[in-house]
């Protein structure tokens, strides 16, 4: 038997480790914390500031918002809504559709559930990698998604970079550009360091959009099995002791 | 054992007596209520031996009560129309009290509903329980399991996002390949001309009341069945043959309740304990339970860079694929479920239990489980070269499984086990022949060694060491767990 869980086993692994995987840029670790609140006050008001501009959370109501991070009705208005509006209201940026369509080609996205469908390492990087890009309508390009046509919304607190990529050739003679780094042009507001707390605090903020209840569902789920752990102990002395009388 | 019976039997229905007692009578008179407890619970007599395999059937059944219970929360929020479905389900995840935990528990109790169906399927193949007189109940068994994927599938449109949206696609137009009626009855299913709110609407339909209707129906055919010819064990051995003479009561049964009620209780509180680990914990269980594709709104002019179904349909997409042909694809899929059907009557040797078959039949059942576990895995990779490839070699031993349970059915004689042989690595290689491609001749010789390696061993194997095909001996009377420990080195003599 012993012999036939390592047989199963190769015959599993072997085709996970033929399969080599190539997925372009590496995705740096995003490392969020959805429980850490100042982090993510700090990431809604970079969101309202720099992102709502152009992209709505629909799914998202201010309020909810306020009840998750701690901050009061006032507080609400006072930092997050410039917009004006009412504290049950959804996150719903002023821009018409319309408008997005004609000005960047296509409409911003929804980002209430984006760090469910790319993940938070995805927006990470991808908020990190824009880069100087004179042949691109908005000035810039990204090494994580190319050819994107939201510009570089946090130029200013980031500075500007170019990317610098390597040629490979192939073997038939034609050849490829793959990015290696980047290296910094003018500096930005923030330095690197304060960048990618931002960037990180922006990121979790998209990730409790996501799934707001997180962070609730966490201490719940362990309440629940620390009861199913006590429910089982006394489950099975009783029937320990129905089924002393079976041989 | 039999003279501490009566007081196990206590009626403990009467220990109250008074007014509850008459209210009792008076119903019994009128409704078979504790007749039908005693048929079913209090003196359902099941074998004593049974094992972990065995708590899968009650699980299962609570599972399809937490689906029901907690899919009519789930109807009560959800707006089956195209427009308003994944923003009620976001209302739901977000505005409803306590919607996000009801969400979560559907959707990881519809992969853990396979997760169970798959591990009770697989105890029913291990220890024989679809043989005589058991054929009916593996019969009603697999229905089940057919209307479960037909639930499934309809299921994952609702949510309405990319994924539902293109799978649904996909999966639909498996029907265009009926030849001459094929496109009638995919635009038949669909209400339209592609897969559109009309669609979504009568899918909500059919998931939430004529598919469960279905279920419930086939489930009770299920136990009724089973409490006629009574429980398998892991010995494969049948209680009923030895009975106690005056009350004929099955020596090795015990009754249902209460020692199996509390059996299953402990085991049903270590399922939901991983049940609640994955629902709080990991709810999508990363990308296996709710994709992240499906988190974007369905769009009919945006085509996902990879389409494939839930990780439970993984082996027979796997399947499906593994032919490059949509109508022979198609096809070996319908046989690939269909032919459960007939397991019955494919493996005919008397010895039910693995414990007691002979050592390569235990061979052929692990590598059955491998094989769909690994063409699962495929299902869901990317349709490259090397995993199509992969896929089909693993497609034939899915079905060799089937070739190898009949020949198993009883002793062969070596000329018989070698024609089988040659018979099957002819269709094997007559099947590449008629699909050679040379650009891809490497893999395809490489990987032919998967079947041959199998035939070998499974087929030629047992023609020049006929031990490894015999049977050990079946004990007369099912084995307590220590003393099947202690008798087992005696059983292997």
């Amino acid at each position: 038997m012993k012999h036939g869980i390592i047989f199963a086993l190769l015959l599993v692994l072997l085709p996970l480790a033929a399969q080599a995987q190539d997925e372009g840029v590496k995705l740096q670790a995003a490392n969020v914390d959805v429980s850490n609140t100042a982090s993510l006050q700090r990431g809604a008001k970079f969101f309202v500031n720099y992102c709502m501009g152009c992209h709505s959370a629909q799914y998202v109501r201010y309020n909810r918002v306020g009840q998750d991070l701690g901050l009061s009705d006032p507080q609400l208005e006072s930092y997050l809504m410039f917009a004006g509006g009412k504290p049950t209201d959804t996150m719903v940026s002023a821009m018409p559709q319309a408008d997005a369509i004609k000005w960047f080609g296509t409409a911003p996205p929804d980002l209430s559930l984006e760090s469910r469908i790319r993940g938070p390492d995805w927006i990470y990087t991808y908020l990190k990698s824009f880069y100087l890009d004179p042949h691109s309508a908005t000035g810039v390009d990204n090494v994580v998604f190319p050819h994107v046509a939201m510009p570089d919304v946090l130029w200013e607190l980031q500075g500007t970079q170019e990317a610098v990529f390597n040629t490979v050739k192939n073997p038939d003679g034609s050849s490829y550009q793959v990015f290696d780094h980047f290296e910094q042009l003018t500096p930005g507001k923030m330095t690197p360091a304060e960048f990618d707390k931002a960037d990180r605090d922006i990121t979790n903020f998209l990730a409790y959009m996501g799934d707001p209840v997180a962070v609730t569902s966490l201490s719940l789920g362990l309440r629940v099995i620390g009861f199913l752990v006590v429910f089982f102990i006394f489950a099975y002395l009783l029937k320990r002791e129905i089924w002393k009388k079976i041989h | 054992m039999s003279t501490e019976e009566p007081k196990l039997k206590r009626d403990y229905l009467d220990v109250t007596g008074g007014w509850l007692h008459g209210l009792r009578e008076w119903i019994d008179a009128r409704f078979p209520m504790t007749k039908t407890w005693k048929a079913h619970v209090a003196e359902y007599y099941a074998p004593k031996n049974f094992n972990f395999w065995y708590f899968f059937g009650s699980i299962a059944l609570l599972i399809l009560v937490n689906q029901i219970l907690t899919g009519i929360f789930l109807a009560m929020n959800y707006q089956p129309s195209a427009s308003l479905a994944f923003a009620s389900v976001e209302y739901i995840m977000r505005d409803v009290n306590w919607g996000w935990l009801l969400r979560y528990m559907h959707s990881v109790g519809a992969s853990m509903f396979f997760v169970v169906v798959y591990l009770h399927m697989f105890r029913g193949v291990m220890y024989g329980s679809f043989k005589k007189p058991r054929e009916l109940i593996w019969i009603f068994g697999v229905l089940i399991y057919v209307a479960l994927m037909a639930e499934a599938f309809m299921g994952y449109l609702l949510p309405w996002g990319q994924m539902s949206y293109w799978g649904a696609n996909v999966i639909i137009s498996l029907f265009g390949a009926i030849p001459g009626i094929g496109n009638t009855i995919e635009t038949w299913i669909k209400g339209d001309f592609g897969v559109s709110g009309i669609t979504l609407n009568r899918f909500f339909a059919l998931h939430v009341v004529a598919v469960p209707l279905v279920l419930i129906g086939l489930v009770l055919f299920h136990l009724i069945a089973l409490h006629e010819v009574g429980s398998n064990n892991p010995d494969g051995v049948e209680i009923k043959q030895h009975k106690d003479p005056v009350t004929h009561i099955p020596l090795d049964g015990i009754p249902f309740h209460p020692y199996y009620t509390i059996k299953d209780i402990t085991g049903v509180i270590v399922f939901v304990a991983i049940f609640a680990a994955i629902i709080f914990f990991a709810p999508g269980m990363h990308g296996l339970f709710l994709e992240p594709a499906n988190f974007e709104p369905a769009n009919a002019l945006k085509t996902p860079s990879d389409i494939h179904p839930l990780w439970y349909f993984g082996p027979y997409y796997a399947i499906l694929r593994s032919i490059p042909n949509k109508g022979l694809g198609a096809l070996a899929l319908l046989v690939a479920i269909v032919i459960l059907f007939f397991l019955p009557w494919l493996d005919r040797n008397p010895v039910k239990s693995i414990r007691y078959r002979g050592p390569l039949y235990r061979w052929v059942i692990v590598l059955f489980a491998v094989t769909f576990i690994v063409l699962g895995y495929i299902g869901m990779q990317l349709a490259t070269l090397f995993w199509a490839e992969i896929g089909q070699r693993l497609s034939e031993l899915y079905f060799l499984f089937f070739v190898a349970a009949w020949v198993y059915s009883k002793p062969r004689s070596r000329a018989f086990l070698v024609s089988t042989f040659v018979v099957v690595m002819l269709i094997i290689s007559l099947l590449d022949w008629a699909s050679w491609v040379p650009s891809i001749a490497h893999l395809k010789l490489w990987s032919w060694l998967i079947p041959f390696g199998y035939c070998v061993i499974f087929l030629l194997g047992p023609a020049a060491v006929p031990r490894l095909m015999q049977p050990k001996a079946v004990p007369e009377r099912v084995r307590a767990k220590r003393q099947h420990e202690t008798n087992a080195g005696v059983a292997a003599q």
